[in-house]
């Protein structure tokens, strides 16, 4: 099998996708104010999370992308 | 109009021509980017393995963001207040989770053609029965979420005034489903992913209206927030305690947190959400989804937020006539129904109810592929051609999708429920065989199997004891258990403690911690492991590879 890489391959990168389970500590949001728009902290904090989870799964793509590619296409 | 009063002729109108719509496209779909023959599992059950980065958006969203959860979540929201929001972190850190493994998944299955996750486990352990028992609960946790999907339909064909009782009023929804299980049958996994454009295209729309039009119609968030907490506080007559808050509480805070981390794992276990995955043409198509699903999931969590909108708005659940109790499920419906113009309402229960028929479709062919690959091919006619496979899947899809039906005709909808919070469990309790041993065979066959039992033994005991005082059932009340009651063959290490967990993560520790303490008995007895068939380039392997496997050969 040619030069495919085998095994685990781990890119330091990778660690960014732990960013998001930060969501999961609740005591550090469970407030009602500062409300945004109307929105109590504990809603708009968590639709905030969504593009911090967005970013972090983007890193991870671009940052690993080019090498896993050149491995694979040989 | 009163909701739920006589028949609601715009809506209604708009629904059957929407409904009409889909079903020609459902029919259409089989001749779309068309193989020679769809004779073959990896053509009926995958769509040709070889789905974009947009179709997979679309069906895999319209996959994991089903009928039901549009309109359970608000419904929970409307009940409990901020523990329903635990839909917008559980499908936040979903993607972060199964990012990685779901590559691997991909690779793995595309090097040696497997179509479901049974197929994988048989594949790495050799080992029928292990796969037998993942195959099993795989179908048994879909089925009724099949059956909810048809609950989700009839919530909103009962607001447009179909609320017949005994089997007439069963007859819309009947109608409905042998619309789908036929085109399901002819062109496999190709017509849910053509009707999921139109069923999120539908979604996107009423949603961003919604939250935006009521709100302001309403007197803004603030003003339905205060409400909604002053609604929420009133004590419950029959239990004495406030029904919810809008904010968590210091005993339901670790519930949150336990539901949204083990309902992201559970997730990707479902046959049908791997599914999607498997139907994805590349690793990169994968990568790029797991970035942009999250805009299903800021939806939802929009979504979620109509649950104060319809405390805000009065909102009274409507009677099923065929049981007699107020359907929570109703809530979101009746909203649209008393705030919208009839002409909007019926693009948005259209939406609702397309919205039913997408995941059904593909839930009935990841229950027909798992019994088809895992119990008829493996036990009951090994040499199977791919086309007799292919038979098989279908016939089994019109079993599945009736069996569902029939779910609901004949069991009280909340049968359906109640093994839905069971099916959640009990899939969870497959994470140690098909995700970690994606990893690592480390983990022993016997010690899988070993764990899947207990997992799910006391899985099923810690639900069946909880009760739910404000609907006066003592078995299988909610999700949500206080760390008080856990107990260890009588040994209960947390007395007195009101904190709650959510019981299936309870279980998957008990599970882990089995398969290890088995796993370390049977290496040092030195029980043969089985033989492993695939290698470790099959887990990196991708779509332009040389050496690939070919689709659908026979």
């Amino acid at each position: 099998m040619s030069g495919k890489a085998a095994g685990l391959r781990f890119s330091p990168w990778n660690l960014f996708l732990l960013i998001p389970l930060l969501m999961l500590v609740t005591p550090w949001f469970n407030f009602d104010k500062p409300r945004f728009l109307g929105l109590p902290f504990f809603y708009w904090f968590q639709f905030a999370f969504v593009f911090i989870g967005v970013a972090s799964v983007a890193v991870v793509y671009v940052m690993t992308k080019g090498k896993s590619d050149k491995e694979n296409q040989r | 109009m009163t909701p739920g009063g006589g028949l609601q002729w715009t809506e209604l109108s708009i629904f059957v021509v929407l409904f009409l719509l889909v079903t020609v496209l459902g029919f259409l779909a089989a001749r779309w980017k068309a193989a020679a023959s769809l004779d073959h599992l990896d053509e009926w059950g995958l769509g040709g393995r070889r789905f974009g980065a947009w179709v997979t958006w679309f069906l895999v969203g319209g996959d994991l963001y089903t009928a039901y959860t549009f309109v359970a979540v608000p419904a929970l929201v409307f009940g409990a207040g901020a523990l329903g929001f635990y839909a917008l972190p559980y499908t936040v850190i979903l993607y972060p989770i199964v990012f990685l493994p779901a590559l691997r998944m991909w690779s793995v299955s595309r090097s040696h053609g497997y179509v479901t996750p049974a197929d994988f486990v048989r594949g790495r352990f050799g080992s029928p029965t292990l796969a037998l028992l993942i195959a099993i609960t795989g179908i048994v946790a879909t089925m009724p979420y099949i059956a909810l999907q048809l609950a989700g339909l009839e919530a909103v064909l009962r607001t447009m005034g179909l609320n017949g009782s005994g089997i007439v009023g069963h007859l819309p929804l009947l109608i409905a489903f042998i619309i789908l299980a036929l085109y399901t049958y002819q062109s496999g996994l190709r017509a849910p992913a053509l009707i999921a454009f139109v069923k999120d295209g539908l979604i996107y729309l009423v949603i961003l209206v919604a939250v935006f039009y009521l709100p302001a119609k309403l007197g803004g968030w603030s003003h339905i927030f205060d409400m909604s907490a002053a609604k929420l506080a009133q004590p419950n007559p029959k239990t004495g305690k406030p029904a919810g808050s809008t904010l968590l509480t210091g005993t339901n805070q670790l519930q949150y947190v336990t539901l949204a981390l083990g309902s992201a794992l559970a997730l990707f276990l479902y046959p049908h959400s791997l599914t999607g995955v498997l139907a994805s043409r590349g690793r990169s198509v994968i990568k790029r989804n797991m970035m942009a699903l999250p805009a299903y999931s800021f939806l939802l969590g929009l979504l979620a937020l109509l649950g104060y909108v319809a405390i805000a708005a009065g909102v009274k659940p409507i009677t099923n006539a065929a049981t007699g109790n107020p359907d929570s499920n109703t809530v979101v419906p009746v909203l649209f129904d008393i705030q919208f113009p009839s002409w909007f309402a019926g693009i948005a229960f259209a939406a609702i109810g397309i919205g039913a028929l997408v995941p059904a479709a593909i839930m009935s062919i990841a229950a027909a592929n798992l019994w088809t690959r895992n119990i008829y091919k493996e036990y009951l006619r090994r040499g199977a051609t791919p086309k007799q496979e292919a038979t098989q899947a279908k016939i089994a899809s019109l079993v599945v999708k009736f069996g569902a039906v029939a779910f609901i005709l004949f069991i009280d909808p909340q049968f359906s429920i109640d093994l839905q919070l069971i099916g959640g469990v009990l899939i969870l309790q497959t994470l140690p065989a098909v995700a970690i041993s994606l990893y690592t065979r480390w983990l022993h066959r016997w010690g899988l199997i070993a764990g899947w039992i207990v997992g799910m033994g006391w899985g099923l005991i810690m639900l069946y004891n909880i009760p739910n005082p404000s609907t006066g059932r003592a078995h299988f009340g909610t999700s949500s258990m206080p760390l008080s009651t856990l107990s260890i063959f009588g040994w209960h290490p947390f007395p007195g403690v009101a904190t709650q967990i959510y019981p299936g993560f309870v279980a998957l520790v008990a599970n882990l911690v089995i398969a290890v303490i088995v796993t370390v008995i049977a290496r040092s007895m030195k029980v043969f492991n089985g033989v492993d068939e695939t290698d470790g380039t099959d887990y990196h392997a991708d779509e332009h590879d040389k050496d690939l496997r070919p689709i659908g050969v026979h």
